[in-house]
């Protein structure tokens, strides 16, 4: 006869009290333990969409990996992309086993990116067109996400905080491989400098979503307070991006580089940046799929992923004759 | 020195000046490894993200990377030698310039790899498989190669090469034990690879002096040895390999290529062409 724990004999009321009592006190939960129905999925949410993001992610860079300039180039651009999907291997294992419960698998995590119900980064819907955009995908796209990783290393979920801490380490030398691109970009010739400008320009909007809208009343929905609550981060969105700018904004112009938002300043009185508000329109069609380049990578990866069926099928032992 | 007539080192790049004929041998075998390793791992970058898991993605390219290192290696002893920069070498030679196996320069299947790339895994296990060991084979014999610098890089790509022959090997024995269409795409595979087989065991017209100068050995030699590798794994999965591999599309040592190379090489310089001079 199974014997009960005592844990077990608590009402799910008393669970959840116990529950936040953990995290509050700063303990760190893990794959078996009991957690609360709209914990497990927030994280499954959460850290699917941040694997597929860098799995996605690495489909603008790829672009520029077999034509990067130089042999050094050449390796240290197949390194870093190579990282994004060790990046996006390690964030799926750790959604597979919170998604085991619910009787799903890695095929649920592909089939639902390829329905459009699992939703990737909106940076990584936008056009890559020069060298120079795979420099500043390095520098600052990678630069935000250390920012908003940073912001969860200490997450209550276990798994999660120790995969961000490797995937963080790595981020540093991704963000230092871009920056080197762009800094040879801005010490070259008048071409190589207007193609760092002209990116900085296309990317601009992009980065300022990347952290996501301020509030609610911005996009209509936003997780942030429910991640907060729960200890997955510290910071809101709007925190994060005024880091960004301030680690960013004094590089940006010491590479002789503008500023694509002229209005922008520091209000000291504030303590903060003022700048003008992105499209947050233009970000709710993005996340929709309906960005310039979204169809185009979905389709890589969907066609990839039916172009290989049959080596899938041959490795799990089933026949493929039918 | 196992039986090779000739017991000269050349310990540094200076020594080279007076020997003018073994110099021009030397820069024939560089070129031909260098250009196979160049293109095989461009080949292997345009499956990024593409691969049949993302476990492969990851294995695939971190393989990738490593060959493309091989690559840099050896056009880095071409750059010491004065033969030319290493980054133009292997950026700014045309099609008829390059040495590389024709069976290495061929597409990975039909599309682009941005557009409607409809790659095949039986093709690419193959030939990388198959390279990979007759590298290795290369490698064994380089590591006494009488230019010492060369001698020195092999002894460092031999590490990485048990990694990658494992790799591929792994996948081989998988997928032709497979039942049914994997068995089917894997023995189709193996042919056309075959077809084009005797480009990478050559050594070209001047082969025969890269043995007598104690570079490398005979190609014989290395082909048999190529051959007994592979005879326990096609027995093992009971599948026949031909004594004598083809050459089918022409002899890449020769500078013979197809349009698969220029359409490549027009890829993998892109950027470097915007100003061949500037610091990238």
């Amino acid at each position: 006869m199974p014997v009960m724990t005592s844990f077990e004999r608590l009402s799910e009321e008393e669970k959840y009290k116990q529950f936040m009592e953990r995290i509050e006190a700063g303990e760190k939960i893990e794959a078996d333990d009991w957690m609360p129905e709209e914990y497990r999925m927030t994280l499954v949410k959460l850290i699917a969409m941040h694997g597929i993001s860098e799995i996605m992610g690495a489909l603008p860079e790829k672009e520029w990996v077999p034509k990067a300039p130089s042999l050094r180039r050449k390796l240290g651009i197949m390194a870093k992309v190579q990282d994004e999907m060790g990046h996006g291997q390690l964030l799926l294992r750790v959604a597979e086993d919170l998604m085991a419960p619910l009787g799903k698998t890695r095929e649920e995590i592909m089939q639902d990116l390829f329905k459009g119900d699992l939703k990737f980064h909106n940076v990584f819907h936008m056009p890559a067109p020069t060298w120079a955009d795979a420099g500043l995908i390095g520098w600052l796209v990678d630069g935000a996400a250390i920012i908003t990783q940073t912001n969860m290393l200490d997450a209550s979920y276990g798994p999660y905080a120790r995969a961000l801490k490797r995937i963080c380490a790595e981020e540093v030398f991704h963000a230092q491989h871009g920056e080197s691109i762009i800094l040879a970009l801005a010490e070259g010739t008048k071409v190589q400098r207007d193609m760092i400008q002209d990116a900085l320009n296309r990317w601009w909007d992009a980065l300022l979503m990347f952290f996501g809208p301020d509030n609610a009343s911005t996009t209509g929905t936003s997780k942030q307070d429910i991640t907060i609550k729960y200890r997955i981060r510290t910071k809101t969105n709007e925190q994060l991006r005024q880091d960004f700018f301030t680690k960013y904004v004094p590089r940006i112009l010491s590479l002789g580089l503008k500023l694509p938002d002229e209005t922008m300043y520091f209000d000291k009185k504030q303590g903060k940046w003022i700048y003008k508000q992105p499209d947050w329109n233009q970000f709710k069609e993005i996340i929709r799929n309906n960005g310039p380049k979204s169809k185009e990578r979905l389709r890589l990866r969907e066609l990839s992923y039916r172009n290989n069926a049959w080596v899938r099928e041959a490795l799990s032992g089933q026949s493929a004759a039918v | 020195m196992e039986g090779r007539d000739s017991t000269m080192k050349i310990m540094k790049p200076e020594e080279l000046m007076q020997h003018p004929e073994y110099k021009e041998v030397l820069i024939e075998l560089l070129f031909q490894l260098a250009d196979d390793d160049l293109i095989i791992a461009y080949r292997g970058s345009e499956w990024l993200g593409l691969a049949p898991h993302i476990e492969e993605d990851v294995a695939f390219s971190s393989i990738s990377q490593d060959t493309m290192g091989h690559a840099a290696m050896y056009y880095q002893l071409l750059e010491e030698m004065g033969v030319g920069n290493a980054d133009d070498l292997a950026h700014g030679r045309k099609a008829s310039e390059r040495r590389n196996a024709v069976l290495l320069e061929e597409v990975n299947g039909s599309g682009h790899y941005l557009h409607e790339p409809r790659y095949d895994w039986a093709f690419t296990v193959v030939r990388n498989y198959f390279y990979t060991q007759a590298k290795k084979v290369r490698i064994d014999s380089l590591k006494s190669c009488s230019y010492v610098p060369l001698a020195q890089v092999a002894v460092k790509i031999n590490m990485e090469l048990y990694y990658h022959l494992m790799h591929w090997k792994t996948w081989f024995i998988q997928l032709v034990n497979a039942p049914g269409e994997a068995r089917e795409r894997m023995k189709n595979a193996v042919a056309k690879v075959l077809d084009d087989f005797a480009g990478v065991l050559t050594l070209g017209s001047k082969g025969k002096k890269m043995a007598e100068f104690g570079l490398i050995e005979d190609e014989d030699l290395l082909k048999q040895r190529w051959i007994q590798a592979m005879k326990p794994i096609f027995e093992q999965t009971n599948l026949n390999l031909p004594n004598n591999f083809g050459m089918k599309r022409g002899n890449g040592r020769n500078g013979e290529h197809t349009a698969d190379l220029d359409e490549a090489i027009a890829t993998l310089s892109e950027v470097y062409r915007l100003d061949s001079l500037a610091n990238w």
